[in-house]
């Protein structure tokens, strides 16, 4: 039953957005990563869960906002049924760590696909990255940290549309990146968001 | 299958197609060089997905009428997808577009289906003209708005109404011809898509002087001369599956070959003006599915409304 959700939402997918790998700058292994990406639209966790290949999008989770894919009978389905989700706390309360669920998720073995700008873009500009993906480079050095560019998505499903409108989207995954020694926390989150911006001006990758 | 036309044609196509295979097969164990290597793979993937492209012709025929609309509906579909994608929208445009999509694709073919041809032919022209400008008006975002609307039209045209003509022809009633529609929907892509290779073949052979070279430096007037005579002579002794005489039969694939190659011209020069080279990467050899059908939205409505004009009741 979850696995013909799961093929049917990667069919749908195809039907409408495409949402093909570009895989530029690295190549799909078994290695545990972070995927990190620019977000734009809410179909972005599906379609880079949808790029990857089978065996690898098995072992990797999204990491989804509760307070959006936490609500719902049909949003919780997909996110932690279909989609394997780890939910975490936009709004976490003072004195929790709101990496907890990640942490937890990348001690079992799994690989993530973070977005650390937050929340939704409007498309045409990349916002400062959060300090959870420096955090997590700090704390868990041996696993790869992978820039994803979503391709098209913000004018697939702009905010605020109901319907996504079929327009060919692509996620491009480029060269894996490493926190320097003693690389300070915005040094490298401006560096990070530079690599998934640099992957969305085509010529340059 | 009653009909010992249909078993000639499908005969004839295979036999081609099995020609071209045994062809690209022995060019590949003779290919020397670096660019007759890629001019024999490109062969190769072309007679490949042309096996594809006419099984699925075949099974629609087989199926019936109503698979048949699908399956041109879903080639609108893909066509219209590659062209938005090439075309920056807005976000500001989402719903014209949303629209253009969900609304008037399934109503042009249904309109076939329901064979209503007078509203079939304004659908598009009269009412997604005037309604999707609306739907991005009221968005209201004026940057840009007349260019914004304008390659949403085109599009939708283009892919959508020019296309949809093709299976059309199903719904033409031609005393004492009943039930052959399917057979001038053959002769048309058939003249299309032969004139494209042969177009192909004489521009290899014998292409000198260049159409356009800006646009398209693939297209010669030796190609077209070559290319477009051959394929109209090969329409011409189609006349069998036709309500058409011999010489009507040739003018018609004539009018086909003319149509298809101002087609291939204009979509190319839209494709430029993009940025892109091909329209998309769908059909391995052959770019997007609108690099295949680019001769198609020209040549389908042309043959129909000439069909409709001239044969019709």
């Amino acid at each position: 039953m979850i696995a013909a959700a799961r093929l049917v939402l990667i069919a749908l997918t195809r039907f409408l957005v495409g949402g093909h790998g570009r895989w530029v700058g690295s190549e799909p292994t078994f290695e545990q990563r972070i995927y990190f990406a620019n977000h734009g639209s809410h179909l972005d966790t599906i379609v880079l869960w949808a790029a990857l290949p089978d065996a690898l999008r098995a072992r990797t989770s999204p990491v989804a906002a509760r307070d959006y894919w936490g609500k719902g009978r049909l949003r919780r389905f997909v996110a932690l049924d279909i989609l394997d989700c780890v939910l975490v706390e936009r709004q976490a309360p003072a004195g929790s760590d709101p990496l907890a669920p990640l942490r937890a998720a990348l001690a079992d073995g799994r690989s993530l696909i973070l977005f650390p700008e937050g929340t939704r873009g409007e498309g045409s500009s990349i916002m400062p990255f959060k300090s959870g993906l420096y955090n997590l480079a700090n704390t868990h050095p041996g696993v790869q940290l992978i820039p994803v560019f979503l391709d098209n998505l913000a004018r697939a499903f702009p905010k605020g549309a109901y319907v996504p409108a079929p327009i060919s989207c692509a996620a491009r995954f480029g060269a894996p990146l490493r926190l320097r020694q003693g690389e300070e926390r915005q040094a490298f989150l401006e560096r990070a968001r530079e690599a998934v911006a640099a992957l969305g001006r085509p010529g340059e990758v | 299958m009653d009909d010992w036309r249909i078993i000639v044609l499908l005969a004839g196509v295979i036999g081609i197609l099995l020609a071209g295979s045994l062809a690209s097969f022995v060019l590949s164990r003779r290919a020397h060089g670096e660019a007759m290597q890629t001019t024999v793979q490109n062969l190769n993937s072309r007679v490949k997905a042309w096996w594809v492209m006419v099984a699925i012709f075949a099974a629609a025929f087989l199926l019936g009428p109503v698979v048949t609309l699908v399956l041109f509906a879903l080639t609108s579909f893909y066509c219209l997808r590659e062209m938005i994608t090439l075309t920056p929208t807005r976000p500001a445009d989402h719903r014209a577009v949303a629209t253009a999509f969900y609304l008037f694709i399934p109503l042009q073919y249904w309109l076939i289906f329901d064979a209503w041809q007078t509203v079939f032919a304004i659908a598009i022209p009269v009412y997604a003209f005037l309604l999707l400008p609306v739907l991005t008006v009221l968005a209201g975002e004026t940057d840009h708005f007349l260019e914004r609307t304008a390659k949403l039209q085109w599009g939708l045209m283009l892919t959508v109404y020019c296309i949809s003509h093709a299976p059309a022809l199903l719904i033409l009633r031609i005393p004492g011809h009943e039930g052959e529609n399917f057979l001038w929907l053959f002769f048309l892509i058939a003249v299309v898509q032969l004139s494209d290779v042969l177009q192909y073949v004489f521009g290899k052979l014998a292409g000198r002087h260049k159409v356009a070279p800006r646009v398209s430096p693939a297209k010669t007037w030796e190609g077209l001369i070559g290319g477009g005579l051959s394929a109209a002579l090969v329409g011409a002794g189609l006349f069998w599956i036709t309500p058409f005489s011999p010489l009507q039969a040739g003018g018609m694939a004539l009018a086909i070959v003319l149509a298809g190659f101002c087609g291939g011209l204009v979509l190319s020069a839209i494709k430029r003006s993009l940025g892109a080279k091909d329209w998309g990467t769908m059909i391995e050899g052959h770019g997007g599915a609108l690099d295949r059908m680019d001769s198609v939205t020209f040549a389908a409505p042309i043959f129909f409304h000439l069909t409709n004009y001239f044969f019709a009741v």
